[in-house]
């Protein structure tokens, strides 16, 4: 069994595919017309064949009050792993990202929260590189 | 004054006022992630959430909202109180 894909609820499919792909640099695997929306997953550039974010619409009723009691009390929705939390924070920041937890030290590296504008708080993860 | 001496006596509450009074403004998750990572604080959320309304009834805490986001605030004031009530004086003790 392996992990391919997963998937968050955004507002808008369109605003989240330039936020991801623009901002965030991740680029479109898959955009297949669904009806009113698409079938839309966004890889990184570092690994096409790699894990795929789906980019679901967020149009189900149940789907408001879940996220908006995590959003709240700031809890991410998903985590991304990065090389460098302090450099990301500071790129995405000065692209006019918001940050609800700056660069923070948790022992075995850095976490970050944002809000992606598209209803979610995602975390950026490093690793304190270990020499292996 | 009776809430600020009984919020307190909480180690685990002790330490949040120490978050905050490091990085004010933290939300629910920040406060989480610094007990269980700095402090070995293996405590829910849940019962996070309960220690911070203990802080927030005894003024030492307040919330607002930035954005859809609670974020949390250490308000010194009750403490000050409690300076003004029996406060520092030059004098050595005999």
């Amino acid at each position: 069994m392996k992990i391919r894909l997963t998937s968050i609820y955004v507002d808008d499919q369109r605003a989240a595919l330039a936020f991801y792909t623009d901002i965030l640099g991740f680029i479109t695997k898959h955009d297949v017309p669904l009806g009113d929306n698409s079938w839309l997953t966004v890889v990184s550039p570092d690994d096409t064949e790699g894990p795929e974010l789906l980019l679901e619409p967020a149009d189900h009723p149940a789907v408001k009050p879940y996220r908006d009691a995590l959003v709240s009390d700031g809890i991410p929705l998903a985590q991304l792993a990065v090389d460098d939390v302090a450099a990301e924070h500071e790129r995405l920041s000065r692209l006019g990202v918001v940050f609800t937890q700056p660069p923070t030290a948790i022992g075995v590296g850095s976490v970050a929260v944002f809000d992606d504008t598209c209803g979610n708080l995602i975390q950026i993860v490093d690793r304190i590189p270990t020499g292996d | 004054m009776v809430d600020v001496f009984r919020a307190l006596d909480d180690e685990t509450r002790r330490l949040i006022l120490d978050g905050l009074a490091e990085r004010d403004g933290q939300t629910l998750f920040e406060i989480c992630t610094m007990l269980t990572t700095r402090h070995g604080v293996g405590s829910s959320r849940q019962a996070i959430s309960q220690h911070l309304a203990v802080l927030e009834d005894a003024g030492l805490v307040a919330s607002e909202r930035r954005g859809r986001t609670k974020v949390h605030h250490f308000n010194r004031e009750p403490l000050a109180a409690i300076a003004r009530r029996w406060p520092l004086t030059e004098e050595k003790p005999p």
